[in-house]
C-alpha cells in the first residue's frame, strides 16, 4: 500500500515551469483597471444628468424626445453617456466572466459574445442619437 | 486501524478522512477528481513538507460563510451591474424606436408604461441606484479612503440606505410626473 494511490495524477508532460509560464502578468492590467475607474467617474455626473433629463421626459411624445435630443449639449452628453456607458459595461462583464467562468470554450464564447454585443448595441444608441441629432 | 476505513460510510469519520495508506474505496472515489487534466487545475498541486504530492487545499465558495453587510455589497454592487447591462437594452431600444418612427416610439412608450415595463424600470432604478452608490464607494477606495472596518462597514449601510432612498426619490417623482 504505496501513497501514490491518493496523490494526484498529472496528465501532462510539462515541467512545472512550463505549466507557470504565460500565466503571471499579462502587463496591461492597469490600463483596463484605469480605463474602468476613468469610465465610472465620467459616468458619475452624466448618469446624474441623464436621470434628470428622463424624468424630464415622463409621458411625453417623440417630438418631444427628439427635440430634446436636437440641442447640441444634451446630444454630446447622450453620446458621451452611451460611450461611457458601453465601455464600462464591456470591461465590467468581462471581469465577471473572467472570474466566474472556467470553461475555456463558454469563457471564450462569453468573452466574444460581450464584445459583439456591447458594440452593436453601442453603435445603435450612437447612430439613433446622431440620427436625431443631425437630421 | 485495518479495515476501518473501508467503506464508503467511513469517509464521514475523522480518522479516516488523514491520509492513512489504507484507503482504497475512499481512493477510488476519490481517483477522479485528484486527475489534473488542464493547466490551471495544474497549479493546484504541490509537494507538503514530507515531500509527497497533494492537492493545495482550496477556500471554500460563498454558502460558508455568514453574510457581514461588506460582502452583500460587493456582491451586490456585481448583481446590479449585471442587471444594469440587461438594462441598456431598453435604453436602445427607446433610442432606436426615437430615431424610427412615431409608432415604433408609441410601442417602446406603451410597454414602459405596462405592469412589466415599470417593473422593469423599478429593477433599472434599483440596479442604477445601488450601483452609483457602491461605485462612488470604489472611487474613495481608489483613492485611499475608506479602508478602516469601522469606515468599511459605515459605508456599507450608507450605500444601502442611498441606494434604496434614492430609487425611491427617483421613482416618487418619476410616478407623480406620470
Amino acid at each position: 500500500m504505496s501513497d501514490s494511490r491518493h496523490t494526484p495524477r498529472i496528465e501532462m508532460l510539462r515541467s512545472p515551469l512550463g505549466r507557470a509560464r504565460g500565466l503571471g502578468s499579462a502587463h496591461s492590467g492597469a490600463v483596463a483597471w484605469w480605463g474602468h475607474t476613468l469610465s465610472s467617474l465620467a459616468l458619475v455626473p452624466l448618469t446624474l444628468w441623464f436621470v434628470c433629463g428622463m424624468t424630464r421626459l415622463i409621458g411625453s411624445s417623440r417630438h418631444d424626445v427628439t427635440d430634446w435630443l436636437y440641442r447640441p449639449v444634451p446630444l454630446v452628453l447622450m453620446l458621451m453617456l452611451v460611450l461611457a456607458t458601453f465601455y464600462h459595461m464591456r470591461h465590467g462583464l468581462e471581469t465577471v466572466v473572467e472570474d466566474y467562468v472556467h470553461q475555456p470554450i463558454v469563457r471564450l464564447g462569453a468573452l466574444l459574445a460581450i464584445k459583439a454585443v456591447t458594440l452593436t448595441l453601442g453603435l445603435a444608441c450612437i447612430v439613433s442619437v446622431l440620427r436625431i441629432g443631425l437630421l | 486501524m485495518s479495515g476501518l476505513c473501508r467503506s464508503r460510510r467511513a469517509l464521514t469519520r475523522p480518522e479516516c478522512r488523514t491520509n492513512h495508506p489504507q484507503r482504497p474505496v475512499a481512493d477510488r472515489v476519490r481517483q477522479k477528481e485528484h486527475a489534473v487534466r488542464d493547466v490551471r487545475d495544474a497549479l493546484y498541486v504541490a509537494r507538503n513538507t514530507d515531500g509527497q504530492v497533494i492537492r493545495r487545499p482550496m477556500s471554500p465558495h460563498l454558502q460558508v460563510w455568514r453574510w457581514p453587510i461588506a460582502m452583500a455589497v460587493s456582491i451586490c454592487h456585481r448583481v446590479t451591474g449585471v442587471g444594469l447591462s440587461i438594462g441598456t437594452l431598453l435604453l436602445t431600444w427607446w433610442l432606436i424606436a426615437a430615431a424610427t418612427s412615431d409608432s415604433a416610439f408609441a410601442t417602446v412608450q406603451w410597454f414602459l408604461g405596462s405592469p412589466i415595463g415599470l417593473l422593469a424600470l423599478l429593477g433599472w432604478t434599483l440596479s442604477l441606484t445601488l450601483h452609483f452608490c457602491s461605485g462612488i464607494r470604489h472611487l474613495a477606495w481608489d483613492a485611499g479612503w475608506g479602508y478602516e472596518p469601522r469606515a468599511y462597514r459605515l459605508t456599507s449601510v450608507i450605500v444601502f440606505a442611498c441606494g434604496i432612498g434614492g430609487a425611491a426619490l427617483i421613482f416618487g417623482i418619476g410616478l407623480s410626473v406620470w
